[in-house]
């Protein structure tokens, strides 16, 4: 082996070891502050000061902004956080980057509205944002769509509601239900089949896998929902009739004239508690159920979900 | 003469070629292709978004930067290493050697932009398994970050005509975030009042608008671009390094270089 090669050879070992040793010790340095990480920084909070940084570039910046804002809602929700305080102002960042991404304002009223530990609680700030969308993406119709339900999902506030769909159901191209979905909030009429129509809806118009799943855990959920508070009502009528619970559910069955051994969308028979609840078999398959479970039972938190 | 500015110009073009500068070709693959699959897993439906933001932003930026950093030694390099002396003692006029570097950087920059397309447009079709019409527009932003790269090469040769190549990349490279600012500096302009007005005014239009170049974000939301805008772009880069070009020739004519 000649001079060159020996030291060709020493160089690269050497390099390789470095490369290798520094990266050791980043990683401990890591370990030495694990709060120090980057999550909680905004650097840079003003939207404006952010457009003018860009040099003109402020699509890639958003996108940018938008990871940020996914990862930082997927972190935080991943670990049941309470608190969303950068959520806003990265989604707000976003949005005043790139006022066209319309993604960014679907998935983050939806990030925004429900409260903790499945999203932030925050369903001012989810109309607000919405909002803006529509004041620059006028003739979208599914953001108006979004809007009405953060009103009817999250504050119960039916004449809002209907004031959005109907303002959706007036741009071009339209989806037809936003008409129906804006008569059906103003007479506040059948809850179970709004909400089944809005989670339709919302599964047929995503794209995303993700999206489309959780539309129809919500569908699931509110099938269980619907099942229970069907059988419930029998249960009370059962009672005022005879003075006592039923003793199973084939009795209640029987006497009070329903058809067929009804099942959840799993196809598990419901059950009868001791007390005449009327429950699922395996709660833990319907996070987004309200009714049939287990006194006590707090279901996994998942994406999306919001109050019925 | 037109023989002897196409000569010079293909000798630009080698050089560049021997300096590796298409090598910047190789970060922009990997860069595009890294985004291309990871945005997929840390982002939500903005796969595409990121391809053409992506794409479109780094084809501008590396070649904003090549541009400037080919451009700024393009005179004084020949002047450094003595062979502008023998190119000139040939029957070469100065404007000839001027026009034959500026054409010769542009050339090497529209090459280098046409491989990253090819980059960009294979990534598209990687995350959308499919072209549609609305991805023809990619090529008219294309077009502009083109029209944007002769303005700075015009400005660069301009800067290295008399200048220090690091003050003259200084100076471009200024330039360059000016421009990009160039439609405030007008509304600032039009707040003013009397001669400060008509100061802010002159400078808003003295430096190059670059912001009008910058269709990326709508072209990435398949926005459609006005033909009118295309026209009027052309024009702008056209007029303005006609200009630039003129002042290095101007300034190179009279240059006294013994």
């Amino acid at each position: 082996m000649n001079q060159r090669s020996k030291v060709s050879l020493v160089a690269g070992v050497c390099l390789v070891f470095s490369l290798a040793a520094s990266a050791v010790v980043l990683h401990r340095t890591d370990q030495l502050r694990p709060q120090a990480t980057m999550e909680e920084v905004l650097f840079l909070n003003s939207p404006k000061m952010l457009k003018r940084a860009s040099l003109g570039y402020t699509g890639l910046l958003a996108d940018i902004y938008w990871t940020r804002a996914v990862q930082y809602f997927g972190g935080r929700h991943h670990n049941d956080a309470q608190s969303y305080n950068l959520l806003f102002p990265l989604l707000e960042i976003t949005t005043r980057l790139d006022p066209q991404l319309l993604v960014a304002y679907q998935f983050g009223a939806s990030f925004l509205a429900p409260p903790p530990p499945n999203g932030a609680g925050q369903p001012d700030r989810a109309i607000q944002l919405m909002e803006y969308g529509i004041a620059n993406n006028p003739n979208d119709w599914k953001l108006y769509y979004d809007l009405g339900f953060v009103y009817y999902m999250n504050l119960k506030d039916y004449p809002k509601a209907s004031d959005a769909f109907a303002r959706g159901s007036r741009v071009p191209d339209t989806h037809p239900f936003m008409r129906l979905l804006a008569a059906q909030m103003a007479t506040h009429a059948g809850e179970f089949d709004t909400a089944r129509m809005l989670w339709t809806a919302t599964y047929q118009n995503s794209q995303d896998k993700q999206i489309r799943a959780n539309a129809l855990e919500h569908l699931r959920g509110l099938r269980v929902d619907e099942d229970v508070t069907h059988l419930q009502e029998a249960v009370t009528r059962f009672g005022e009739r005879t003075g006592r619970l039923p003793a199973s559910m084939s009795e209640l069955l029987t006497t009070e004239g329903l058809r067929g051994i009804p099942v959840d969308p799993d196809g598990h028979t419901y059950k009868l508690a001791p007390e005449g609840r009327v429950e699922v078999r395996v709660p833990d398959d319907f996070p987004f159920a309200t009714k049939g479970l287990p006194p006590g039972f707090t279901p996994q938190p998942k994406f999306h979900s919001q109050n019925q | 003469m037109k023989a002897r500015v196409l000569h010079i110009a293909s000798n630009t073009f080698r050089e560049a070629v021997r300096d590796r500068v298409l090598y910047n070709l190789i970060a922009f693959a990997l860069l595009l292709s890294g985004a291309a699959v990871l945005v997929g897993q840390i982002s939500i439906e903005i796969e595409k978004l990121v391809v053409i933001n992506l794409g479109l932003t780094a084809v501008s930026l590396f070649g904003i930067v090549i541009a400037i950093f080919i451009g700024i030694g393009l005179v004084s390099k020949e002047i450094e290493k003595r062979t502008l002396y023998t190119v000139l003692s040939r029957p070469v006029r100065r404007w000839e050697f001027i026009v034959g570097k500026f054409f010769g950087l542009a050339g090497t920059l529209v090459v280098n932009t046409f491989f990253m397309a090819i980059g960009v447009f294979a990534a598209l079709f990687y995350v959308s398994h499919k072209f549609v019409r609305a991805d023809g527009l990619i090529l008219v932003a294309l077009y502009f970050i083109i029209l944007e790269f002769l303005i700075i090469c015009s400005l660069a040769l301009l800067f290295s005509s008399f200048s220090t190549p690091l003050l003259s990349a200084v100076f471009a490279f200024s330039l360059f975030v000016i421009g990009s600012f160039a439609e405030d500096l007008r509304g600032f302009a039009g707040m003013a009042h009397g001669f400060t007005r008509w100061l802010a005014t002159g400078a808003a239009y003295l430096v190059p608008n670059f912001s009008a170049f910058n269709i990326v974000s709508s072209v990435a939301h398949e926005q459609p671009v006005a033909a009118q805008l295309i026209w009027h772009n052309s024009l702008y880069a056209l007029f303005y390094a006609a200009m630039a070009l003129s002042g290095a020739v101007l300034i190179f004519e009279h240059r006294n270089l013994k």
